[in-house]
């Protein structure tokens, strides 16, 4: 069979699955909508948890950024990891104690103030929807190269292919968030963990097999390569700088940036909306923090394969492609050309492509329609750079293609579209849960209308959770320019604002109303101002600034705008300290708040998730 | 949701102060393999080769990983300690 037919089977089998379990387990009352009911076992809530935490950006890009950045890669890896850490020891046990719906219910309440409660809620939703678009994306990518690509000539409504794919996608993650709430969701993310799982470890295996002979990818890429006798490590370092790339494990980065990043996307992934609401649905304060250890494990399968795979795929890119004639080059990069993620300028006219460091041409690849030069590739209108290079691969692809450029069979290869959709739908609707959460319980219900029914508050969260959906999939088809550079704003603001409140609210019982607003407002303030300043130059210029150009000579400290948010951290945290006393001591009741979610838990006594 | 009176405070306090102990202990190891082995020695831990990695680079992208699993792992362990040590018993 060919690789279209087993992706139909496979993406079409696991849907039928994510259906399934949604009947299976739709939800009739608000808790059961919101937190299951606080009823998951703690291994099924890891699953769900790390389908929930492992995105499309996990599955599908991150990879791929380690495979070109090298060492730098290394700070999604303990970035993405070591916040999960943050996560189970400072915040999960404690908000599960205090036994409520969401983030800014306990923002609110610690600190008795509305509007603690609005700024959090704000910076709740501004989080997911920034995520969401993303996963929309990733929907959409993986179904324009496996599902659609053999068709030619208008679809349906002349819709565009990836403009099919986002629709389904969308209309799946409707039909079992909105029918199923948290508890479809849960039981839905753990069949797609098992996906996602599968789905990465599959083709790792195999290609560690093949390069190394080491079917454990993790200690494979620290093997000898198969009949060479040098450390693959070794062979790759030294082929990165034939090609004047930087040598793999170095690294380009400054030491303070590094650090300043890692600690951004830490402190940032930290107080993620979507994955602290996880804990609400288990039973028990020790069965939160069980479960925090089964994420992590699972998480830790896949983020230690990761930079295996992107060794293994970085030295089958620079092995196989250089100064290969076009028309000899293997079929992937011409699907992938097709698809318009790789595209290739032949600047000395010699018919081969030649790769070096450096970018072939400025920007990304603006074709020219479906016209074809000399040797039968895709022609480009963008004005090519003086350097030698002419390749340009776009770093999503390499885990999508990484299946095809070892050769491996075509159904691996559908696998790994049916685990990229897992991913991407996992996390999409668990952050669409948080949106309509916060929309359902924290603006209507604790803010506008205080009295209205749990019919009338489930009736509410299902419409809010269809919306958000819509306008998710409407982000997914036409990205805005800015997605990049909100990613970064998502992770400052989470690190600058969500993570010292919430500290904070648990680990200082003088800490008052003054103090955590000022904090907030100046962390959001500081960081948003910097990312603001160093990316987008024509705000800065409307104002009437002179806009610097986003380079190291230019940053404070060397810190970069995707690091900012840890110095927004401190800023926040000290404010936060020096405002607080000044000014007078939370209420006697807040203290009492305070010592209870720090003490054990009665023995064989069950929390139950109230809303009182 | 008011805690138990039968908890007393002196109780209370050694609790929390266990707590914060093994919290500050796991959290300075997380710190000294990611922060430390992982970028600030990078350099310096690069001249030791493991087969064949090297060996601050091996902490950045798998050293680091493995041992926040097991800190979770441990945290789990010693915090379900200390919840029997200190608990309320069950009433009734």
């Amino acid at each position: 069979m060919d690789v279209q037919t087993w992706t139909y089977l496979l993406v079409g089998l696991t849907f039928a699955l994510y259906i399934g379990i949604a009947i299976w387990a739709r939800a009739a009352t608000t808790g059961e909508f919101y937190v299951a009911g606080g009823g998951v076992p703690a291994l099924a809530n890891g699953m769900a948890t790390a389908a929930d935490w492992m995105s499309a950006a996990s599955f599908i890009s991150m990879a791929g950024l380690i495979s070109f950045m090298g060492y730098d890669g290394s700070v999604y890896l303990m970035g993405w990891t070591g916040g999960y850490v943050l996560l189970a020891l400072l915040l999960a046990p404690y908000l599960r104690k205090f036994g409520k719906f969401t983030v800014p219910d306990f923002v609110g309440d610690r600190y008795y103030s509305k509007t603690a409660r609005l700024v959090a809620l704000i910076c709740a939703i501004f989080i997911s929807f920034t995520y969401v678009c993303g996963q929309m994306r990733g929907v959409g990518v993986v179904f324009t190269r496996f599902l659609f690509s053999e068709i030619d000539g208008p679809m349906l409504f002349n819709w565009e292919p990836i403009t099919w794919g986002v629709v389904i996608g969308m209309a799946i993650v409707f039909f079992y968030a909105v029918l199923g709430g948290m508890k479809g969701i849960t039981y839905t993310q753990v069949a797609q963990y098992c996906v996602l799982i599968f789905a990465f470890m599959v083709p790792a295996i195999f290609i560690s097999l093949m390069m190394t002979g080491n079917p454990i990818p993790q200690i494979g890429f620290g093997s000898e390569v198969t009949g060479e006798g040098v450390y693959l490590l070794d062979k790759l370092d030294g082929l990165s700088q034939e090609l004047g790339f930087a040598s793999y494990t170095d690294g380009s980065k400054g030491m303070i940036d590094v650090f300043f990043i890692t600690m951004a996307l830490m402190v940032g992934t930290a107080g993620l909306p979507h994955v602290i609401i996880r804990f609400y649905t288990v039973k028990k304060v020790s069965a939160a923090r069980v479960s925090a250890f089964w994420a992590l494990l699972f998480i830790a399968i896949l983020y230690t394969t990761a930079p295996a795979v992107a060794v293994f795929a970085r030295t089958n890119l620079l092995v196989s492609i250089p100064d290969k004639p076009y028309a000899e080059a293997p079929q992937w990069i011409k699907s992938w050309e097709d698809a318009g993620l790789v595209a290739w300028q032949d600047k000395n006219k010699d018919g081969k492509i030649q790769y070096f460091a450096g970018d072939a041409f400025s920007g990304k690849p603006a074709f020219d329609g479906e016209k074809r030069g000399e040797n039968d590739e895709r022609l480009l209108t963008n004005t090519p750079t003086d350097n030698k290079n002419e390749l340009y691969v776009d770093r999503d692809i390499i885990v999508l293609a990484n299946p095809e450029i070892a050769n491996l069979p075509n159904w691996v290869v559908a696998l790994v579209a049916a685990g990229g959709l897992a991913a991407a739908l996992s996390t999409a609707a668990g952050l669409l849960l948080v949106i309509s959460t916060s929309v359902a319980h924290d603006l209507v219900k604790k803010t506008f209308a205080p009295g209205i029914s749990d019919k009338k508050e489930l009736f509410i969260a299902r419409c809010a959770a269809g919306v958000a959906v819509v306008v998710a999939g409407y982000f997914g088809i036409n990205p805005p320019g800015f997605v990049a550079q909100v990613v970064a704003f998502a992770f400052g603001l989470a690190a600058s604002s969500f993570f010292p409140v919430i500290i904070l609210g648990i680990f200082s019982k003088r800490m008052n109303r003054e103090g955590a607003i000022s904090g907030m407002v100046i962390g959001i303030l500081f960081t948003a101002s910097y990312i603001i300043y160093f990316k987008y130059p024509d705000l800065v210029e409307a104002v009437g600034l002179t806009a610097k150009e986003n380079t190291k000579e230019n940053w404070w400290f060397g810190i970069s705008p995707e690091g900012i948010g840890t110095l927004g951290m401190i800023f926040n945290f000290t404010v936060a300290f020096v405002i607080s006393s000044f000014t007078k001591a939370p209420p006697k009741d807040v203290v009492e708040m305070v010592e209870s979610i720090r003490m054990p838990e009665a023995e064989g006594e069950e929390l139950t998730v109230s809303d009182h | 949701m008011t805690e138990p009176e039968d908890t007393p405070k002196t109780d209370q306090n050694a609790y929390w102060a266990a707590n914060l102990k093994c919290v500050g202990i796991l959290l300075s190891i997380w710190f000294i393999v990611s922060y430390g082995c992982g970028i600030l020695l990078v350099e310096q831990l690069n001249q030791i080769k493991m087969g064949g990695f090297q060996l601050g680079f091996w902490f950045a992208q798998q050293g680091s990983i493995y041992v926040f699993v097991i800190l979770i792992a441990v945290y789990v362990r010693v915090m379900n300690k200390l919840d029997h040590k200190y608990a309320p018993k069950k009433k009734g």
